[in-house]
């Protein structure tokens, strides 16, 4: 069915159309007419940020902590410049977004014209695809086929540029139909190599489950599927900084995060297993570490939606192409078919082997009674916040990694960081968005001082929309994770990794007409989270921790998982001059 | 295993070694893409290569289907097996790229390749000149008292051929088309 209507309420219409309830955006310009038809309706909500960076991180916040599209929406030129960073997060990290600009006319374009940029160009290798619209009735099904894209498959993060004079003239809209588009990626695996899987499942003595974000972007009985095929194979799970929930924190065979940051357990079992099933991963170099001494002795197999991700890095052996959760149903099918075996008796070994690493409690540290240190900050807001409904989002640094260390998440959907792209900024407009999604939830960001300082100016946006969001900032008045490399890699000179003029937060706060709180004394810690908690409204916590606390454990660059740093005493002149080279 | 025997300052281990042992072997693959012919699909193809810093030896386009808007694209590339898979992988997942080809897998294929080449020279070199052309069956499409040009079409290697002996003739400007291909048989 076609309707005849102007270009910017096709936009409008698609939008509704698509089930879109909240946009991220900022005016300008070139998307007027756009802003003229939100102004006439009252179906989406159109959140005002106060950059573009932060529409698109919003949108992020609004996407992983749904499983829906998350949509943005900004000017020509500088409000799409401003949104690149968002595009390349949402890349990285498999972000289902749509994001909208404005674009002078037409026949302007090539001129020079005031807020021109060849956005199509400079977004094209941050998008998963582009379109720029020239003409209006090709725009409602653009923008139909562009949702398709970005939510199937490998999710990730599209653009439509609309030129103004698209946006002003009429054509013919045409509803939402099931796309016709060649681009159907494939979502069952194959079964040959599934049979494979499952009789590397059948005889493996030490097996370990690798999952990631995958079985987030999968859906909600992707995770369904995985605790029922961990559960019932007694295998141990390890999931990366993305697939963090998938699994239950509280689970029974949970290890924890592995990686760079990760847990002893979880490393030394992806170190020494003889058989590595990859669910919804991609070998990342934070996973890794050194490639040539990555799980030695294992068979790896890799369940993955995108077909370049498969031996891009690892070489895997049974290499299964699909969505998770509908490979994960064949495996369970065909694995209860075959008389659900496993080789018990070496399992257990396997277990209690792990069970063995795990004593080591790597994750312990020198507790202070004089200053809060920042693992225990986050042991006591897991500690408080555990029985809400909680969302938490991160910021970039040591602060990121010990909240995926020492908080639990038992569902998915239900942590949002920046992983691939490491983007400093993200996480309070993350946090914005997820609070649109979730107006009840206790949604907390857990911050370092400086990534905050990043994208600070979305109080405004938290206070205007009244969204309780707590910015919870473990404030090391340090680049806190540079100061760290600084101090492993560069002998202990600290170039430019410190600021000397933070801001008052608490008056910080006020100023915006939000709550602040400090607190210093360990003493204070549960009364102070508890009033944070309380307040209905946005608050800033500043959570002054030690400055000098180093993350650990950590596998230092170019070492392999079972050279893993436990604390200080390990650290001296660990990193050899080829590995500084690394990021 | 002994966990954490790590000795301090070691330099065991070289860091550089992050890729994987995957053969070294450098080979050559022609690759042909049905691509949907809209705005910005070179310029995404293109951009992969040099975004991941892979090799062009030549690239052709065109539309071969007026009516469903296709065109296709042929891409010489040269890599380790393991990058040629990561190529085609990654054009795979180009949005308006319906398929990929690797006609040197999936070969026997035909590869042609179009070039002009100007000659200038008098003499017995012009007279040399034409006599290789006629062995190469390359035609004069231009001709003036002190140069031609020739027209010639082969595979790529049959060109580079030409081109050597035409050098020392007097050679001053060659136009190459890259690579067209298709497989053999049905
Ligand atoms: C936009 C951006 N710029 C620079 C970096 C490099 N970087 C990584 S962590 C970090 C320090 C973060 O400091 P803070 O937010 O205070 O967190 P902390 O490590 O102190 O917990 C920096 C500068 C980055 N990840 N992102
Ligand atoms: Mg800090």
């Amino acid at each position: 069915m076609t309707r005849e209507m102007t270009g910017a309420k096709m936009v409008v219409q698609a939008l509704k159309d698509q089930g879109v309830d909240t946009v991220f955006g900022y005016p300008g310009g070139a998307v007027l007419p756009i802003y003229d038809e939100i102004f006439l309706q009252n179906d989406i909500r159109h959140i005002l940020v106060r950059h573009e960076q932060g529409a698109v991180h919003a949108a992020e916040g609004y996407a992983r902590s749904t499983g829906k599209p998350g949509v943005a929406l900004v000017t020509s030129g500088p409000g799409a410049t401003n949104a690149v960073t968002g595009l390349t997060d949402a890349l990285m990290d498999s972000i289902p977004i749509v994001v909208l600009t404005g674009q002078v006319p037409t026949f302007m374009i090539g001129s020079d014209a005031f807020q021109e940029a060849d956005t199509v160009g400079i977004t094209r290798p941050c998008t998963k695809h582009n379109w720029l619209v020239k003409d209006t009735d090709s725009l409602s099904s653009t923008m139909h086929e562009a949702f398709h894209v970005a939510t199937s498959g490998r999710p990730g993060p599209v653009l439509i540029d609309i030129p103004k004079d698209v946006q002003f003239a009429t054509g013919q809209y045409s509803t939402p139909k099931p796309s016709t588009s060649h681009y159907q990626p494939v979502l069952k695996g194959d079964l040959e190599e599934i049979t494979e899987l499952v009789a590397a499942i059948e005889t493996a003595k030490k097996p370990v489950f690798y999952t990631g974000g995958g079985v987030i972007n999968s859906g909600p009985a992707a995770s369904q599927l995985l605790r029922e095929l961990v559960d019932a194979t007694g295998f141990p799970i390890t999931s990366t900084l993305m697939g963090l929930g998938a699994y239950p924190a509280s689970g029974e065979n949970w290890l924890g995060m592995l990686g760079m940051h990760g847990l002893y357990e979880a490393n030394l079992a992806m170190h020494d297993c003889d058989l590595m099933i990859n669910v919804g991963a991609r070998f990342d170099d934070r996973i890794t570490g050194r490639i040539d001494a990555f799980s030695p002795n294992s068979k790896k197999a890799h369940i993955d939606i995108d077909p370049s991700s498969i031996n891009k890095v690892i070489r895997v052996d049974i290499p299964i192409v699909g969505d998770v959760a509908h490979v994960l149903e064949d495996v369970l099918k065909v694995w209860k078919a075959r008389g659900r075996k496993t080789d018990a008796a070496n399992v257990k070994q396997w277990q209690s082997q792990i069970a063995g690493w795990r004593k080591v409690n790597c994750l312990a540290y020198t507790a202070s009674e004089k200053t809060i240190k920042p693992q225990h900050a986050l042991q006591r807001l897991e500690e408080l916040t555990k029985n809400h409904d909680r969302y938490i989002t991160t910021e970039v640094g040591q602060h990121q990694m010990w909240a995926a260390q020492y908080l639990g998440f038992e569902d998915p959907n239900r942590w949002m960081t920046s992983g691939g792209l490491g983007t400093m900024g993200y996480g309070f407009p993350a946090s914005v968005g997820v609070q649109m999604a979730h107006p009840d939830a206790l949604v907390i960001n857990v911050a370092g001082e400086a990534s905050w300082l990043m994208n600070m100016q979305e109080m405004g946006t938290a206070v205007q929309y009244r969204l309780p969001v707590k910015q919870f900032i473990l404030n090391n008045e340090r680049l806190g994770m540079v100061r760290q490399w600084q101090e492993l890699l560069h002998g202990e000179r600290y170039s430019h990794s410190w600021s000397e003029a933070l801001p008052d937060f608490v008056k910080l706060a006020e100023a915006f007409g939000a709550k602040g709180i400090l607190c210093s004394d360990p003493a204070d810690l549960d009364d102070a989270i508890m009033e944070m908690i309380n307040y209905d409204g946005p608050v800033i916590f500043d959570c002054v921790v030690e400055k000098h606390e180093n993350c650990f454990p950590m596998i230092p660059s170019g070492k392999a998982h079972n050279e893993m740093l436990l604390g200080e005493a390990e650290t001296q002149g660990v990193i050899d001059s080829k590995g500084s080279v690394l990021v | 295993m002994t966990p954490l025997n790590i000795v301090k300052g070691s330099t065991r281990h070289s860091a550089y070694n992050l890729r994987p042992t995957f053969s070294d072997t450098q080979e050559r693959h022609t690759l042909a893409l049905l691509v949907e012919n809209e705005p910005g699909v070179l310029a995404r193809v293109i951009g992969l290569f040099s975004g991941r810093g892979y090799n062009i030896e030549s690239l052709t386009v065109a539309e071969v289907d007026h009516t469903g808007h296709l065109s296709r694209i042929t891409i010489v590339t040269t890599g380790t097996p393991q990058v040629i898979e990561q190529i085609k992988a990654q054009l795979g997942r180009i949005v308006p790229v319906h398929d990929v080809h690797d006609l040197t897998v999936e070969g026997p294929s035909v590869e042609r390749e179009l070039a002009i080449i100007k000659v200038v020279g008098e003499g017995e070199k012009r007279v040399e000149a034409l006599r290789l052309a006629d062995i190469f069956r390359a035609n004069v499409v231009d001709s003036t008292l002190n140069s031609f040009i020739f027209e010639i079409t082969g595979a790529p290697d049959k060109i580079d051929a030409f081109a050597d002996l035409m050098r020392p003739l007097g050679l001053v400007e060659v136009a190459r088309t890259g690579v067209a291909a298709l497989l053999r048989g049905d």
